[in-house]
């Protein structure tokens, strides 16, 4: 190893440099810490400078997450950490800049702020830590808990229809979209580098288990017997199989989804998964079924669509820049003077 | 036809129409050439809520009132000399603002039957005998501007649209004004656009033209340019002076300007003049709502940029709750309340003062912030130019406010060159410095501000309590007390920077002392100066600084016998003297809208009974 190698080797961040001295304050057994250590663990390669990486929170259990990063941080206010980050990447576009926000926080009372960043496209990573479940207030419904979920402010069931979160983004025209989970640290991983690599807005939709007030919300997809027929992971390229030995496909019939058996068909008469594909992608977000329904598609996992697409911040630089072009650097003087001016006395 | 000139040392003017007759471009390009040709002017337009309420109704009617004079003008006047009405409501509405023996110079064609009817009239009240004791001046505006454009080739709609450059025409002459600034005004207006541009200056010329040939008037009258202090002057408008002071204040500390913003009402202008200087490398940002845009603005002074945004009372109270995150964070921020009667959407385009308890205390907990107000439409900018200093060197949000009648009107301005305005330093932390502690401060109680980028400089803040060093999160009983108590000092503690306060206007000791903030500067100015002319011992004491307040307020109230606090509310700034001065402070409140008049607050200081 050359001397310049060495140092390079030894200047290199390990996830260790981007944990704080705080202690971790979640429930032992919550989803929240495998996220963090897959996050701590990805920062390493994402090739930015530890002071040039920000995270932006709003408020519920996830939203603790800056504490634990040893990055420049905030931890907000209940639904606005991506119109914080908005101003944050319109002000300092070079920075890496991540919100981390749960399904309350960026679905009920930041709703707003979600869909405009994402038809907005500011080039940030979006994290959205889904449990089903408000937490941090001990156990009510929230806008992704499904129809009839039991909890402390629906006694007798919820009456209010869940988002479809990635449905939702795919609406509000995002960029990005990706799903992963809590369980699975290596997909997780994958999935955060994808994001962090898309210029844009990076939304990724991570069901996360609450093992206090929602325990086993996402169970049918982790558990040994059950993920095989009800998961589908997306790769690029490929198509869409699943099932023991993946011995079930997606195919298009009549531009409908159906179950097929992949032994059946060859694997051009398959789904092939093709990310850039808005229509499919559309589509895919669509694949939302309550896994105990009979017949259900599974639901997919992985990058459901990319788009290149230009950045608000981009745009508005250009803009400056334009401005500056064409009407000269601005002048003081001469915007405190005007246009019409007049003078009294001897000067 | 020789006619007399006629000397006046002040006149005030409405301008009133239908909202689409252009009647505050009317205005304006009057007080323009007024302003140029070196009077001292005072502007207030008073337009409705609706861009095009029905045609020809009293809901309608848009008015644009001015004042020019060769001697100093502090309000827009509280009756007016000449009436222009292009229809019959806005001769309903304006009228009673007429003084006996006045001029209404009036668009007959807006007196035919349909519009007696729609502003509700039986009769023309132009036949009424009751009208003897005005001049009236009839012209059939309408005609005229169609007979001038009978070979342009418009379309009757678009010839209609330039009536408004012929009643110009008539005051210019009226006013012996000369016509180039309106023209060139046009020629700029218009690029491109030859036919339009020809036809307005045609239909301009022929209002003069008109004026001068027929027989409607026997005198012109003649306003000379008044003596104001020595120096460079332009006109200005309130929003138009904020958004320059915000600029300047940039430039100054060295900052890039951010600001974000929802269209409300009367803030906009705000925003669209600021969209106008991205050279200086301004970022203006119409966010999704009143909340993300305050959001927006943290966002970007977290990362190190003069974080501005403004609206009116209903957006401010939506930002209520970021704004109290901002006095967490300590950081730079400044929020413009240019404000409109309320509560709730309230009068939308009328101005009221009603936010000033809002202003210091519409937030969750204690959360003091820096409150500073204009007093008139170019100390908008000083006025932002100090509080973006303030919030920049004392790491705060700070609240500026301003209310629709400065924002809306217009004075000269001697404005002052970049050299002149004061240097603003940023308090940076340096990387060197490293390990950074976040909430360290200096005597002054203002902590480092380490941003993004800044090597070795990582920290996480946020709205939860903060330890009162590390920032960290404390959940402490004696550190959060600690925590409040050091916030509220240090907004104190910017007193130790204010001028001390002065006698606005009048004598400096005596029996009545009157307290104003905000939009009423003008007219208690006009007022003290009108009582202590006829032998009264008065003084006006204005305050710009409302939290904190110059020190030596209270030893100005007391040297004063009485002391009278009016206010276009009901009744705010007289609690804060009363509390926090234990003075027996009387109110003088006026909320419908409009400001007040001279006449009312000379009548309060004589203590006249007068209704306001």
């Amino acid at each position: 190893m050359s001397l310049e190698n060495e140092a390079l080797e030894k200047t290199k961040l390990t996830p260790k440099d981007f944990a704080t001295d705080q202690d971790v304050r979640w429930c032992p057994g919550c989803g929240d810490y495998s996220i963090l250590k897959q996050v701590q663990s990805i920062m390493p390669e994402i090739d930015k400078a530890k002071e040039d990486i920000v995270f932006i929170s709003g408020i519920g259990c996830s939203s603790r997450f800056p504490y634990y990063m040893n990055t420049y941080g905030m931890h907000s206010i209940h639904g606005r950490a991506t119109a914080i980050a908005s101003g944050l990447k319109i002000s300092r576009p070079e920075l890496s800049v991540w919100v981390i926000t749960g399904d309350g926080d960026s679905l009920s009372i930041g709703g707003n702020h979600l869909i405009h960043t994402l038809r907005r496209n500011f080039d940030m990573n979006i994290l959205l830590f889904n449990n089903e479940i408000y937490g941090l207030t001990k156990g009510q419904y929230s806008p992704t808990s499904p129809e009839g979920k039991v909890t402390k402010s629906t006694p007798i069931g919820s009456i209010d229809s869940p988002f479809n979160p990635l449905k939702l983004c795919m609406g509000a025209n995002a960029s990005f979209i990706a799903r992963t989970i809590d369980r699975d640290p290596k997909h997780q991983r994958e999935v955060l580098i994808r994001a962090n690599e898309h210029v844009g807005t990076s939304m990724v939709e991570i069901y996360q288990n609450c093992n206090v007030f929602n325990d086993g919300a996402f169970e049918v997809f982790t558990d040994k017997n059950m993920k095989e027929e009800e998961t589908l992971y997306l790769e690029h390229g490929k198509p869409l199989l699943f099932g023991k030995e993946n011995n079930k496909a997606i195919r298009l019939l009549d531009c409908r989804p159906v179950i097929v058996d992949t032994a059946d068909f060859t694997t051009e008469e398959l789904w092939i998964h093709d990310e850039t594909d808005r229509f499919k992608a559309q589509m895919l977000t669509n694949f939302f079924d309550n896994p105990a329904v009979e017949g259900r598609l599974p639901r997919p996992f992985g990058v459901f669509y990319v788009e290149d697409r230009y950045r608000y911040e981009e745009a508005l630089e250009a803009q400056v820049q334009y401005a500056i072009e064409k009407g000269g650097k601005g002048d003081l003087n001469e915007l405190l003077s005007g246009h019409n001016v007049w003078t009294v006395g001897d000067e | 036809m020789v006619k007399k000139v006629v000397e006046k040392q002040e006149v005030t003017i409405v301008f009133a129409g239908d909202s689409g007759d252009g009647i505050q471009l009317t205005g304006t390009q009057f007080t323009n050439t007024n302003a140029l040709f070196g009077n001292d002017i005072s502007t207030f337009p008073n337009y409705p809520a609706e861009i095009r309420a029905p045609q020809g109704t009293v809901a309608g009617v848009s008015g644009f009132q001015l004042k020019f004079g060769s001697v100093e003008v502090s309000t827009a006047g509280d009756i007016c000399d000449v009436l222009v009405a292009m229809n019959a409501a806005a001769f309903k509405v304006n009228l009673s603002q007429l003084k006996k023996g006045g001029t209404v110079i009036v668009n007959i064609d807006g007196f035919d039957k349909r519009n007696l009817k729609l502003a509700g009239y039986e009769e023309n009240p132009l036949e009424d005998v009751a009208l003897e004791s005005y001049r009236i001046i009839k012209i059939d505006v309408t005609k005229m501007t169609r007979a001038a454009l009978v070979d342009s080739g418009m379309s009757r709609k678009e010839i209609d649209l330039s009536r408004n450059m012929f009643v110009l025409g008539v005051l210019y002459y009226m006013y012996n004004r000369k016509m180039e600034g309106t023209e060139l005004f046009i020629k700029q207006k218009f690029k491109g656009k030859q036919d339009v541009i020809d036809a307005n200056i045609k239909v301009l010329r022929a209002g003069y033209n008109y004026a001068d040939t027929s027989e409607i008037f026997t005198s012109r009258y003649n306003v000379k340019a008044a003596r104001l202090k020595t120096g460079r002057y332009r006109n200005i408008m309130g929003n138009q002076a904020t958004a320059i002071g915000l600029v300047a204040a940039a430039q100054k500390s060295g900052l890039d300007l951010f600001y974000g913003s929802y269209p409300i009402t009367p803030a906009s202008d705000i925003l669209h003049e600021l969209a106008k200087h991205k050279n200086f490398g301004v970022r203006t940002f119409q966010a999704e709502d009143e909340i993300a845009a305050i959001a927006s603005v943290i966002g970007a002074s977290f990362g190190g940029k003069l974080g501005v945004t403004a609206s009116s009372g209903p957006g401010i109270a939506l930002k209520g709750e970021a704004i109290g995150l901002g006095i967490m964070l300590e950081i730079p921020m400044v929020i413009c309340n240019v404000q409109r009667g309320g509560p709730s959407t309230g009068l939308p385009t009328k101005t009221e003062q009603a936010d000033l308890m809002q202003a210091l205390h519409g937030r969750n907990g204690e959360a003091p912030m820096p409150v500073i107000a204009a007093a008139s439409p170019s100390d908008c900018f000083k006025t932002a130019y100090e509080a973006c200093q303030i919030a920049i060197e004392h790491m705060t949000p700070v609240m500026f406010l301003s209310d629709g009648y400065i924002a809306n009107g217009s004075e000269p301005w001697n404005f002052p060159t970049a050299d002149e305005l004061e240097e603003i330093i940023p308090p940076f932390a340096k990387e060197e410095d490293a390990p950074y502690i976040p909430y360290k401060r200096d005597e002054m109680l203002v902590r480092d501000w380490a941003i993004p980028g800044q090597k070795n400089l990582e920290h996480r803040l946020g709205g939860l309590e903060k330890d009162y060093l590390s920032g960290d999160v404390s959940y402490d009983p004696d550190n959060h007390q600690r925590m409040v108590k050091t916030r509220a000092e240090k907004v104190e503690k910017i007193a130790d920077r204010l001028p001390l306060q002065e006698i606005s206007n009048g004598e400096e000791s005596g029996d009545v002392l009157v307290i104003g903030w905000g939009s009423t500067y003008g007219v208690i100015k006009t007022a003290v100066q009108q009582s202590v002319k006829e032998g009264l011992s008065v003084g006006h004491m204005h305050l710009r600084y409302i939290n904190p307040m110059p020190k030596n307020v209270k030893e100005i109230i007391g040297r004063f016998k009485r002391v009278i606090v009016p206010e276009l509310n009901n009744g705010q700034l007289v609690s804060i003297i009363r509390d926090k001065f234990l003075v027996d402070a009387e109110k003088l409140n006026k909320i419908k809208g409009i400001p007040f008049t001279t006449a009312e607050i000379v009548a309060a200081i004589k203590k006249e009974e007068v209704e306001a």
